[in-house]
């Protein structure tokens, strides 16, 4: 249980080996680069924005051109896929892959090149098929529509909307305007548009067409020399060959799915040269020297005081922090612990002088998940799934690697609490027996059944959260005492527990706790009055002291009675833990609820096939909600109970500076 | 009259916790959801996060099954012999299924309006899922103390 004590490694080398250097700092990722702000004339930082610009291009380049291979030739994926974790390779393929970069990125900007051509084909496709769209309402007609008509007659095509007849535009034609040398066909009608084929006399068809206009009948805006029907035909040909040009160019790409593994490599590759380069462009430099400073773990320092200043003409210089500096923080705990890191960083890692809670955490979080899920059969089942996983996937991600372990720990706290309470898949056994075989086994509770008695769980529960708050208060008397606070130590925690252990023993042996424990403690005369002693001794000492730092004994007094007042959130936080004994209920009853759906098929061969269908969905369900419930309020209980109590959080996490690869890790040659 | 009614108020409180504490859930999960596959259509994903938090309002309603199947077990309609209940106990009963169904309701609704907000911080810093999480979490709370109230008091009640 501790936060990694950290120093600061300062390194000057000479100007040459500062690129080896930087990778020898990279693939070991042991430091966290942090710069001393450097004023000193003659040193310089070298303006690396260019380089690192064109290398993270490449390393998209190629990126991208693998996600346009997962479109074209698409890798198998398992569902467990985010479990593999990255593959390892070997440090000679990655140097082959290195050796052929400029090619390899040149195969993947014609991937790129080939997508765009797709791209575009298929815009040219949507156009064409726009003009077979707009040649729709004339597929009829059986002339080109550029045709202008005969030598004395003239051809008008339009469109009108379906409320215009034919009828209605003859009789306007004839009777208005005498206009009677017309011929008017309806080529296409549908809702929403009409489109009609004008026959007239030359002399007329501007008069006709004046006429016609007045009921909204407009030209055709693209005319085709082509009868209508012949240039869709042509146009669909055309479609056609777009689409095998699709097709083929589909195929070229898919036959660079090979080149997979070499595209993941190299853009691993320009993707730590470009980390590199960041780096290199913060460092001081000077005509011939360069300078580089950072955290490293204490112990890690042997590591890099071998592998940089033994290997090369460098000044090494290891410090201890400064008081001012907040360094970054790593946890380091022990195989069990190290599991719940996780829940403690997505609260907040230690921030500097606070203790790292996760070895105490880890225990109650173990605990509490056990309790609030509490069936052996459910831990059985998500200790061993998630042992599964472990062995399966040795690569995966090693946060994901430390969640999946505290799942384990938590399934196995899971069986031994079920066993306690004798929840087996809820009453599983008991159902089973007596609808398949006529009989009521039951397995007996080793402890007790929480449904057959809720208040003694009751109890239990909040006996439990006692427990785990006043370690919470232990806690902050730990590092008040580490800092030297001994007056701190013994007015805010030492006062309190004297206060709290009153109350508590004063509780006992009411009549209010009596009727819930259902048994009457009667303490002897002594007790009874070590309990009064406790408590007003506890409640004036905090009265008196809580306001030390003031002067003023009145207002000292009051705040003193303020702090006494939190003896009310002592009160809301224990009964919180009354979720032990709901969540656990919770779960047991669905369960039970869950067996009793299943056998109400009725014992027969179909009552056994129902029975296990509402069986499988059922507990799955169950089983899901109820791990998402216990892991949703133990994490609440960490996080507003017991870090209440002690911590705050807030330190900034060690980000040393690595190789950070997407697709591979590569193996260091040793 | 009144006395033969017990069995039907029992059955009534049970349906009570049922149907109000389902709404609220129904209600929380249904906003959460509409938020989740919001961030969804931006993120792909998110979507394991965004489903845990869409489905934390959702406990409300089991809560309220677990206090009917309780009551309906102990009233012994599910073993078909159903037990004789006088008024009183029956509206005892019915009172008890009370906490569940109405805390349930509303807590449900609030929790589930919590739920979005926490989806807002999923979407903008996924990296804040474990504070995220919490703020729903305290809103349960209230259902949780309200299913420990209605579970002891539906056991307590003797007939």
């Amino acid at each position: 249980m501790a936060v990694l004590q950290m120093q600061r490694i300062s390194i000057c080398g000479l100007k040459k080996d500062r690129k080896a250097i930087l990778e020898k700092i990279q693939s070991l990722g042991i430091m966290e680069m942090n710069q001393v702000a450097e004023d000193e004339q003659g040193f310089e930082k070298m303006d690396t924005l260019n380089a690192r610009i064109s290398f993270e291009k490449k390393a998209q380049t190629a990126e991208q051109a693998l996600a346009v291979l997962d479109i074209y030739a698409p890798k198998k994926k398992s569902i467990f896929a985010s479990l593999e974790g990255k593959p390892e390779i070997e440090k000679s393929k990655f140097n082959q892959a290195m050796d052929r970069k400029d090619e390899i990125i040149k195969n993947a900007a014609q991937i790129l090149k080939k997508e765009r051509s797709i791209a575009e084909t298929k815009g040219n496709i949507l156009k064409l098929e726009n003009q077979i769209e707009m040649l729709d309402p004339w597929l009829n007609l059986d002339v080109p529509m550029n045709f202008k008509g005969t030598k004395k007659t003239t051809l008008i095509l339009g469109t009108v909307t379906p409320d215009v007849t034919t009828d209605m535009l003859y009789e306007k034609l004839a009777q208005e305007e005498q206009l009677e040398g017309v011929e008017i066909q309806t080529v296409y009608a549908d809702k929403d548009v009409v489109s009609l084929a004008v026959l007239c006399m030359n002399t007329e068809a501007q008069a006709v067409e004046d006429v016609l206009r007045t009921f909204g009948f407009a030209r055709p805006s693209r005319l085709t020399h082509w009868i209508p029907a012949k240039k869709v035909e042509m146009l669909e040909t055309k479609i056609r060959m777009l689409e095998e040009q699709i097709v083929e160019t589909e195929n070229v790409i898919a036959g660079y799915a090979d080149a997979r593994e070499e595209l993941e490599i190299i853009s691993d590759y320009f993707r730590m040269r470009a980390g590199k380069y960041e780096v290199l462009g913060t460092l001081p430099q000077s005509e011939r020297t360069f300078f580089i400073s950072g955290y490293v773990p204490e112990k890690a320092v042997p590591v890099v005081k071998k592998a940089i200043g033994e290997k090369f003409d460098c000044v090494l210089d290891i410090e201890e922090l400064k008081e001012e500096e907040e360094p970054p923080v790593i946890l380091e705990n022990n195989a069990f612990s190290d599991s719940v890191e996780g829940v403690l960083e997505s609260f907040g890692l230690p921030k500097k002088g606070e203790i790292d809670p996760t070895t105490v955490m880890s225990f109650f979080y173990v605990f509490f998940f056990g309790m609030m899920l509490s069936d052996a059969g459910y831990g059985a089942l998500v200790a061993l799934a998630c042992f599964i996983v472990l062995k399966k996937f040795p690569r995966m991600s090693k946060s994901m690697h430390k969640s999946i372990k505290m799942f384990m720990f938590c399934g196995v706290s899971t069986m031994v609490w079920g066993i306690l309470f004798g929840g087996y898949f809820g009453n599983v056994v008991d159902i089973v027996s007596q609808t398949f075989f006529g009989k009521t086994v039951t397995i007996p509770a080793l402890w007790f059944a929480p449904l057959d008695n809720p208040m003694k769980l009751l109890i239990y529960s909040v006996g439990f959260g006692l427990v785990h708050l006043f370690v919470g208060l232990g806690m902050k008397g730990y590092m008040e005492l580490k800092e030297g606070k001994i007056l701190d130590f013994f007015c805010d925690v030492v006062l309190w527990y004297i206060f709290l252990a009153g109350l508590i023993l004063l509780l006992i042996p009411t009549d209010i706790f009596a009727s819930l424990a259902q048994t009457e403690i009667v303490f002897s005369p002594f007790m009874s009055t070590l309990s009064k002693v406790l408590a007003i001794g506890g409640a004036v000492g905090i009265i008196l002291m809580s306001g030390r730092d003031n002067k003023n004994p009145a207002l000292r007094i009051a705040l003193g009675a303020y702090d006494l007042y939190n003896v009310t959130g002592w009160l809301s936080d224990a009964l919180s833990y009354s979720r032990l004994l709901a969540l656990g209920l919770a779960t047991g009853v669905i369960a039970s609820v869950v067996n009793q759906m299943g056998s109400m098929f009725g014992k027969s061969a179909v009552g056994v096939i129902g029975f296990v269908l509402v069986f499988l969905i059922g507990h799955t369900l169950n089983l899901a909600i109820n791990i998402l419930g216990a892991y949703v309020h133990t994490n609440r209980l960490q996080f507003v109970e017991f870090f209440g109590k002690f911590y705050e959080g807030g330190g900034k996490s060690f980000e040393p500076f690595k190789a950070d690869t997407h697709y591979v890790d590569i193996k260091e040659e040793k | 009259m009144f006395d033969n009614l017990g069995i039907v108020f029992a059955l009534t409180g049970a349906a009570l916790s049922v149907i109000l504490a389902g709404m609220g859930s129904a209600y929380g999960v249904g906003v959460a959801g509409q938020a989740a596959a919001g961030v969804v259509t931006e993120d792909p994903s998110k979507f394991g996060k965004v489903l845990i938090m869409q489905l934390l309002p959702g406990t409300q309603g089991i809560y309220g099954l677990l206090v009917a199947f309780v009551t309906l077990n102990n009233i012994g309609i599910l073993s078909g012999k159903p037990a004789d209940l006088s008024g009183a106990q029956g509206l005892m009963i019915l009172a008890a299924c009370l906490p569940i169904a109405i805390v349930g309701l509303v807590s449900a609704r609030h929790q589930g309006k919590t739920a979005v907000a926490s989806i807002g911080i999923v979407a903008k810093k996924p990296d804040q899922f474990g504070k995220a999480m919490l703020f729903p979490a305290m809103v349960e709370t209230y259902a949780i103390l309200a299913l420990l109230i209605s579970i002891m008091a539906i056991n307590a009640i003797q007939f």
